[in-house]
């Protein structure tokens, strides 16, 4: 057809590789992108790696850039983050995986036609409405059980953000198990297994590499949430293990900086770039670890 | 029957012992069954808990002058007028950006992207990128578009940094739905004599908007509840009047001065209300936590209904 | 020495009188669909009883009716009985309970599907439900059962290896040391070579034809051939029914019904 129309045929030409170009232009976008986090991380934060001595960061018990007699302590700020991970984790990868079990092994599909979405509408809830949440209603209840619980407490905002985090568990455990073969739990079943036992000795270790990566994708949101902890955990960067203190983790202390006034170039600018370098890396390297997980139960299915 | 070590037991007993073993199994399921539907209900009952509560708290207070209102000392007083104007303009800019970049470049990686070490890269990126705390997003911009673009802590630093943000979301979603898209059309179009753009823009593209759509609704609903980022740029919270309006009555009768005006937006200003010491300001919070809530999960809903009528009338 | 396999040699020409399996009047439903209908037959203690029969006609459904898998699915329905000797239980009798059915009865599928486990802990798997814990005797177990599906030779030195390294032939009779290491009843066989290349396939068959020393065996399979090179009884299915069911040299060579003919001789199915 169009080899009768020269004229509509070399504009066709053109158009396709003007195409070609645009879109290979939207492909590089997301890679500029990330080129754009890691230099920008790496340069803002050079000069505070310059100044601060590097066994200061691992030497100091404090956190306190800011101060007149700075203290480097990263580990005061890693502490927090540890524990709130922490407690959501232990909310989170449990109460995920029984219901990612429930909902593939055996909840009625009609159940489960329900419940996952609401489960989707969950992991929606914007993380500021969450925070409120920690603060404002979980706190109270938790004082009451324990009335030596200080306002912002650790305990609080990880166990809110487990919460946030059992849909995410949930629904890439819930996919990876559904992937697992009928025919292998058939297998099991035939051998008189009961359906937990097959879930767990059959479709579990099928689906192990795809639940290994919906844990550490979640540990990987668990380390970047922000508003949970900066509203409910406290501010103050504080060098402890126990969730019932208050105490900052990493991405707290960047809000704490940011809502004050913050010259570009100022050691407090510096600080949350190198505070935002630590994060980078810990979640680069939870991200692409789940990554290959994942790919591998991709190709193992 | 045999049984290890020489030791032989009558059948009888036999088919008692796996008799009982059965029940006991049958007795674990059955538990597991209550625990697994009590622990899912309990699950979604905190969605109904924390929707109750900010209804409970925050209904009250929603009303004409809530709405109309400009931030202020005294909580009765206050509204979130500059808050949703600002999260508006914001969701212009991110909108602007997003999608095209993001659909662009899914179309990209689906149907032109050789299979190669480089695209792989690109691949892993993306995913990576996804899984990126959005407060770095936010030092992003506030090193990149504040400092050296020299766009200010404003209303455009805020939706590039969003934008970026949800690009992973529309690029995957837009893959997605091109993938369920079977070859046999592709194969169609091209053997009609089409070229690779127009087999894309005659007939992948018009089969795919509803994945694309659902993509993009998602990806929206999840940057107007950000806020992160858009405090680590240096929104302001306390912003007491509007950007210029992006209308005018007079040539060009456009104007673009409010892409650099200072913003805030509704999740900082809820943010601001939530870490405001004494109870004077919770219900502004709670009512400013509802919008919210009722903005995203009707998004969300919808772009589930969307997923779901499409998946239903798509049969190849 | 295994009782069983000892008074099977004693008593070697007299089982085909006694029956290790009777069905009676078996219909089976998947929801309003009916299936099978009103199926009767005594299957012999210690041979092997092949079904065949064209695709469709339900030789798996009737094979899955024996250790009750339809129960895995909501909706499925059956009607009469099927009492295993020597206790007579009946499987479908009520209160009866399919795990405690699955128990008695091996079952090998048509594709092979070992668990991803190692090869050991594939073995091992029924007798931990049959509730062996000990070591030894797990070990003693597990090599017999491999020794019985002839490969032990294969695998002795890489037991703790995932199963999933093996072969196509070599995870099927895995599968079947799986199915006969608990010391079932009655081993269930579907299509077990159908995935499988010929010198799979014959190993497959060798190994079912020693079997019978000391299980009884139900095989479905589409090959005739295969039907007469193992099998003691054949029966034919058509639609549901059970045409046709005897030894299977005089089906195969003098059958009775002109269905049955029809379909031995290659005119349909
Ligand atoms: N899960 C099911 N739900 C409804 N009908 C079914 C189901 N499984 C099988 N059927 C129907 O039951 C009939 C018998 O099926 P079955 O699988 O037993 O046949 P078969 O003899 O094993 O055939 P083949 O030789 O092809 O394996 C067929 O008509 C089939 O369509
Ligand atoms: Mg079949």
């Amino acid at each position: 057809m169009s080899t009768t129309r020269p004229f509509s045929r070399r504009l066709n030409h053109a158009v396709e590789g003007l195409m070609v170009w645009v879109l290979r232009f939207g492909g590089w976008a997301s890679v500029l992108v990330s080129l754009g986090i890691v230099v920008t991380l790496v340069t803002e934060s050079w000069p505070f790696f310059a100044q601060v001595p590097f066994h200061r960061l691992i030497s100091d018990t404090m956190w306190t850039p800011l101060f007149a007699d700075p203290q480097y302590g990263m580990s005061a700020l890693l502490a927090g983050t540890l524990v709130t991970t922490g407690v959501a984790l232990l909310v989170a990868i449990p109460l995920g995986t029984v219901l990612a079990i429930y909902l593939s092994e055996f909840a009625p599909a009609s159940l489960r036609e329900v419940v996952k979405p609401m489960l989707e509408l969950l992991s929606a809830v914007p993380t500021v409405v969450y925070g409120y949440f920690a603060l404002l209603t979980l706190t109270p209840l938790l004082q009451k059980i324990y009335p030596d619980l200080p306002q912002f407490s650790m305990l609080s905002a990880g166990l809110i953000m487990g919460i946030m985090i059992v849909p995410y568990v949930t629904s890439l455990g819930e996919d990876s198990m559904r992937s697992v073969p009928m025919l292998l739990r058939e297998g099991a079943f035939a051998l008189g297994d009961g359906k937990l036992g097959v879930a767990l000795r059959v479709v579990f270790p099928g689906a192990f590499s795809g639940l290994a990566a919906a844990y550490v994708l979640a540990i990987s949101r668990a380390v970047g949430e922000t508003m949970i902890v900066a509203i409910a955990a406290g501010l103050q960067p504080r060098m402890t293990i126990n969730p019932l203190e208050s105490a900052a983790t990493v991405t707290a202390f960047i809000v704490q900086v940011s809502l004050g006034d913050l010259p570009h170039g100022s050691i407090g600018y510096q600080s949350i770039f190198a505070a935002g370098a630590v994060l980078f890396l810990m979640t680069l390297g939870f991200n692409l670890a789940g990554h290959v997980l994942r790919r591998r139960f991709h190709r193992a299915s | 029957m045999s049984c290890a070590g020489g030791f032989i037991v009558l059948p009888e007993h036999f088919f008692q012992r796996q008799k009982k073993q059965a029940h006991q199994r049958r007795a674990i399921d059955r538990w597991f069954q209550r625990i697994g539907l009590l622990l899912t209900l309990m699950t979604l009952g905190i969605l109904g808990i924390l929707l109750l509560n900010l209804v409970g708290n925050g209904l009250m207070r929603i009303d004409w002058q809530f709405l109309t209102s400009f931030p202020s000392r005294r909580a009765g007083e206050a509204g979130v007028l500059s808050a949703w104007v600002g999260t508006l303009l914001l969701m212009m800019v991110t909108a602007g950006v997003a999608i095209p970049f993001g659909v662009a470049a899914g179309i990209y990686l689906e149907e032109y992207a050789p299979k190669n070490k480089w695209t792989d890269f690109v691949e892993i990126n993306i995913a990576n990128l996804a899984g990126v705390p959005s407060i770095l997003y936010g030092l992003m911009a506030l090193g990149l578009f504040v400092y050296q673009f020299r766009f200010g802590q404003s209303i455009l630093s805020g939706g590039l940094a969003l934008a970026c943000l949800v690009l992973p979301i529309v690029i995957v979603a837009t893959r997605e739905s091109l993938r369920t898209i079977p070859a046999n059309i592709r194969e169609a179009a091209f053997a009609l004599g089409a070229t690779r753009w127009q087999a894309v823009w005659h007939h992948l593209l018009p089969y795919s908007t509803g994945g694309i759509a659902t993509g993009v609704i998602l990806a929206m609903s999840r940057a107007i509840g950000e806020s992160a980022p858009l405090i680590t740029i240096g929104a302001l919270t306390f912003i007491a009047f509007l950007p210029p309006t992006p209308v005018l009555s007079h040539p060009p009768f456009l104007s673009f001065e409010w892409l650099f005006s200072p913003f805030t937006a509704l999740p900082i200003q809820m943010f601001n209300w939530v870490s405001r010491p004494g109870e004077d300001f919770q219900p502004n919070a709670a009512a400013a936590g509802l919008i919210l809530m009722l903005i995203t999960l009707s998004m969300n809903g919808a772009a589930i209904l969307l997923r779901k009528r499409a998946q239903r009338n798509i049969k190849w | 020495m295994n009782p069983q396999s000892a008074s099977s040699e004693v008593t070697g020409g007299v089982n085909q009188s006694s029956t290790k399996v009777r069905i009676e009047k078996l219909s089976f439903f998947y929801g309003t669909h009916q299936v099978l209908k009103s199926v009767s037959m005594d299957i012999p203690a210690l041979q092997v009883t092949a079904l065949i029969g064209p695709s469709g006609c339900g030789k798996t459904t009737l094979l899955r009716c024996l250790n009750r898998m339809h129960d895995l699915y909501p909706g499925n329905r059956y009607e009469g009985s099927v009492h295993v000797q020597p206790d007579g239980m009946d499987i479908l009798g009520p209160g009866m309970d399919p795990i405690q059915v699955r128990m008695r009865f091996g079952m090998v599928f048509q594709k092979p599907n070992p668990f991803p486990k190692s090869i050991y802990e594939n073995v091992a798997y029924g007798l931990r439900l049959q509730g062996m814990n000990k070591r030894r005797d797990l070990d003693e177990r597990v090599e017999k059962a491999l020794r019985e599906a002839a490969i032990w030779d294969e695998v002795k030195s890489r037991l703790h290896q995932m199963a999933h390294n093996l072969s196509g032939g070599q995870q099927q009779r895995l599968c079947i040391a799986r199915a006969i290491a608990t010391d079932p009843d009655v081993v269930l066989f579907d299509e077990p070579t159908s995935a499988l290349d010929p010198i799979a396939t014959s190993k497959i068959e060798e190994l079912i034809v020693e079997l019978k020393k000391r299980v009884t065996v139900l095989i479905v399979t589409h090959n005739l051939q295969q039907a007469g090179r193992i099998s003691d009884m054949t029966a034919f299915m058509y639609l549901g029914e059970l045409v046709e069911f005897g030894s299977t040299n005089q089906l195969f060579t003098n059958p009775s019904k002109p269905q049955t003919e029809d379909y031995i001789s290659g005119r349909f199915g």
